[in-house]
């Protein structure tokens, strides 16, 4: 009977929060590799998580803060992760100071962080209070170049990743990341490569004959670097949406194996004029490599749309730069016999050899080769 | 960049960097107390503390998980401070995603559901509750009340009447009384609790609680002689309960009675609730022209708190201080629409119908007529309301 009562009355009573709730203020304020911050948290809260009442009398003296200042730094800090280019940026914090609020005394803690390797994004992982109190917010402010960024966290949503100065800023940041990937991804260069030996040369009678004119090679280049481009775009837009997801592990595989399939197929070649067709089936699988990457810098919430649009415009003239260099020497060279026999089948047979190593490291998650990039 | 947006991004800069403009200070006396905690006030509050330690040592344990939500709760009750809510659901953490929990856990995670205003949550747990027990007392209580706030009077009565067989019959007639009283039956309501509450050997909360809603009751009847004896009777009983403190300071501001709300509740600025009936108290008082000012731009700032983090439970409260603070009376209406869309409480429609008038709202004026008229409801203020246009 007891307990029914105690329960019939604090539900008429519920109706409303009276009091405010358990917010924590987060200011973070990014210029390249640096992040300074402020981060405000309730003494009560804090009180509910390390006990600051020492002497248990109800009220938190300065001298009590003072005693534990050294552990709220530590409980704050183990509670918050920053990454920005797929590397951590260890945080610091200077010892608490004291600040009033509308519903009580805080704790401030003055944040200072670098980012080793700074990308466009910075992912913030907030922790705090969730276990004690699960309607507890950390309530952050984002300010880069001027720019201010709110967002919300929540037990629901602990990480935010926030975008990069302007919109064009943005962009640039994705396209500049997109052409870095295209070359220190050997993979995909090689895969593309073995593809593009061939364009300049003319399989006739199972003999290599040099393409008859520079139109034709072009065009023949022009296949397949769009078939490669339209169907990476198709995957990599599927994963970055979370429509499709695949273990990286078999996609990283996936592409070792397409290298060594494309390179083979010019020593030993099976497939001459349907080239396109394998550079779009492939393509399919290098899309979900570079999702992977995309990943790994983090998409900014709010404009993923933008940064997966500049990703792969950066990939595209990654690309296009790679055959601008490539089509006009492998054109100029392609009579000679040091093309078709050094770089066409010499080249393809050392591209199979070191492809076919990834796919035993990736496969079988072994280390064989030093890392490349 | 425009002018206009720049403008509008350092307003938006200005707005969300108040903390940060505030200076941090570094305090010079250890002595110098910082922050007084709930125990302070109510040391029993350290159970709490204590059964968290204890859950902590024996996490999984849904006795002990169950002993503390269930004092987190009444903690929650008893100082108006959600923390307590959260630390109750924080307990409930194992079972608060399951689909089937145990009865314990069920019951506990519905009275939090309706804490945050999530009805159609609770009412399943209930639904489920009480389909796996039609016996369940508790479970019948709880959700007759989440029916009542959400106006649908006729279910609510439904399960009180399921009750009167499980329970005292005081608590019985109280859970009809508050549907009963807001849909045709305002003076049998009140004839039955009032008679029921003369009944002696009444236990002291119970009676705390039913002298507070027949206070609430009869001063919707326009009976403020007796509104008034059920008050005092009703803090004479416990005179920190926050949800009677605040029904009696509306009473008395409906009074014109300022001077009185002051001393009431000068102690309990924290509580969003009072603070804004002692801030209405004080606009009306020319001597407490400063403290006013003071206790306005506080409520400002936790408003402002609240929408920064996305909460929505206190439009009823925002509108009536829209209205009435700052006379922004399309704000108010805007507000007091949103709010009516979740709660239907006599309270509800009153600041939606005062916010309506003052903003020239026909229609909304004419929804609010609508509602009395289809439940029967009496409510003094509203019918003035409503005969003042």
């Amino acid at each position: 009977m007891k307990s029914l009562l105690a329960l019939l009355f604090c539900l008429i009573a519920s109706g409303a929060f009276a009091h405010k709730p358990s917010d924590s203020y987060l200011t973070l304020e990014r210029h390249g590799a640096a992040v300074q911050g402020q981060w405000d948290i309730a003494l009560r809260d804090l009180d509910a998580a390390i006990t600051l009442d020492a002497n248990g009398d109800g009220e938190i003296t300065w001298g009590e803060v003072r005693a534990k200042r050294a552990e709220i730094v530590a409980y704050a800090l183990s509670r918050i992760d920053m990454v920005s280019g797929g590397t951590a940026c260890p945080l610091e914090a200077a010892d608490a100071l004291i600040d009033q609020h509308s519903d009580g005394a805080y704790a401030v803690l003055r944040l200072s962080a670098t980012c080793p390797q700074p990308g466009p994004a910075l992912s913030v992982e907030y922790r705090l209070l969730f276990d004690i109190d699960p309607t507890h917010r950390g309530l952050l402010q984002y300010v880069e170049d001027g720019r201010t960024h709110s967002a919300i966290f929540s037990a629901e949503s602990r990480a935010q990743t926030l975008g990069a100065g302007t919109a064009w800023q943005q962009l640039a940041a994705y396209v500049h990341e997109g052409v870095w990937h295209i070359w220190l991804g050997f993979d995909h260069i090689l895969f593309l490569l073995s593809l593009l030996l061939p364009a300049v040369l003319l399989r006739h009678g199972g003999a290599w004959q040099p393409a008859e004119s520079f139109r034709a090679a072009f065009w023949d280049v022009a296949r397949i670097v769009t078939a490669f481009t339209v169907a990476h775009s198709i995957t990599l837009t599927l994963a970055a949406l979370d429509v499709v997801s695949l273990p990286s592990r078999w996609v990283e595989s996936a592409i070792a194996l397409s290298v060594v399939l494309a390179a083979i197929n010019n020593v030993f070649p099976v497939v001459s004029h349907g080239r396109w067709l394998a550079a779009f089936g492939f393509g399919l699988i290098h899309g979900f490599g570079f999702a992977g990457a995309l990943r790994d810098l983090g998409l900014p919430t709010g404009s993923l749309a933008l940064s997966l649009f500049g990703f792969n415009v950066g990939v595209e003239l990654g690309q296009l730069a790679i055959v601008g260099v490539f089509l006009p020497a492998a054109f100029w060279l392609r009579g000679t016999w040091t093309y078709r026999r050094v770089v066409l089948a010499g080249g393809s047979a050392l591209i199979a050899a070191i492809a076919g190593v990834w796919l035993v490291e990736r496969a079988f998650n072994v280390a064989i080769l030093p890392t490349l990039a | 960049m425009s002018a206009l947006r720049r403008c509008a991004w350092m307003l938006l800069a200005l707005a969300l960097g108040a903390p940060v403009f505030a200076k941090p200070y570094l305090p010079i006396d250890d002595d110098a107390v910082l922050e007084r905690l709930p125990e302070r006030t109510d040391p029993s509050l350290r159970d709490v503390k204590r059964l968290r330690a204890a859950l902590d040592r024996n996490p999984g344990d849904l006795a002990l998980a169950a002993r503390l939500a269930r004092r987190a709760i009444e903690a929650a009750r008893e100082t108006g401070d959600p923390r307590f809510f959260g630390q109750a659901q924080a307990a409930l953490a194992p079972w608060w995603k399951q689909p089937d929990p145990p009865a314990q856990a069920l019951l506990l995670r519905a009275t939090l559901k309706q804490s945050t205003h999530d009805f159609t949550g609770a009412l399943a747990d209930l639904d489920r509750l009480i389909a796996a027990n039609p016996r369940d007392g508790q479970a019948l209580l709880t959700r007759a009340t989440v029916l009542t706030v959400q106006g649908r009077y006729a279910e609510a009565r439904a399960d009180c009447a399921r009750i009167a067989r499980l329970t005292v019959p005081l608590v019985a007639i109280a859970c009809d009384a508050a549907p009963a009283s807001v849909s045709g039956e305002a003076a049998s309501a009140y004839q039955a609790l009032s008679g029921a509450l003369a009944a002696p050997g009444t236990d002291a909360g119970l009676a705390e609680w039913a002298h507070t809603l027949a206070g609430e009751i009869a001063q919707r009847r326009g009976d403020a002689a007796a509104a008034e004896a059920h008050f005092r009777a009703a803090l004479a009983l416990d005179p920190r309960d926050p949800y009677l403190l605040a029904a009696y300071a509306d009473f008395l501001l409906d009074r014109d009675r300022p001077a009185e709300v002051v001393p009431l509740l000068k102690d309990y600025t924290r509580n969003d609730n009072l603070l804004l009936r002692l801030t209405l108290a004080e606009a009306r008082l020319l001597e407490m022209r400063s403290s006013f000012d003071a206790h306005r731009s506080d409520l400002e700032d936790r408003f402002d708190a609240a929408r920064r983090r996305g909460d929505a439970l206190h439009r009823r409260e925002e509108a009536r201080y829209a209205l009435e603070i700052t006379g922004n009376s399309a704000r108010a209406l805007a507000l007091a629409r949103e709010n009516w869309k979740v709660q239907r409480e006599s309270a509800d429609l009153r600041i939606l119908l005062s916010a309506a008038k003052a903003a020239g709202d026909t229609a909304a004026l004419r929804e609010a007529g609508d509602w009395v008229r289809a439940h029967r409801l009496e409510d003094a203020a509203i019918t003035a309301l409503l005969q003042m246009r």
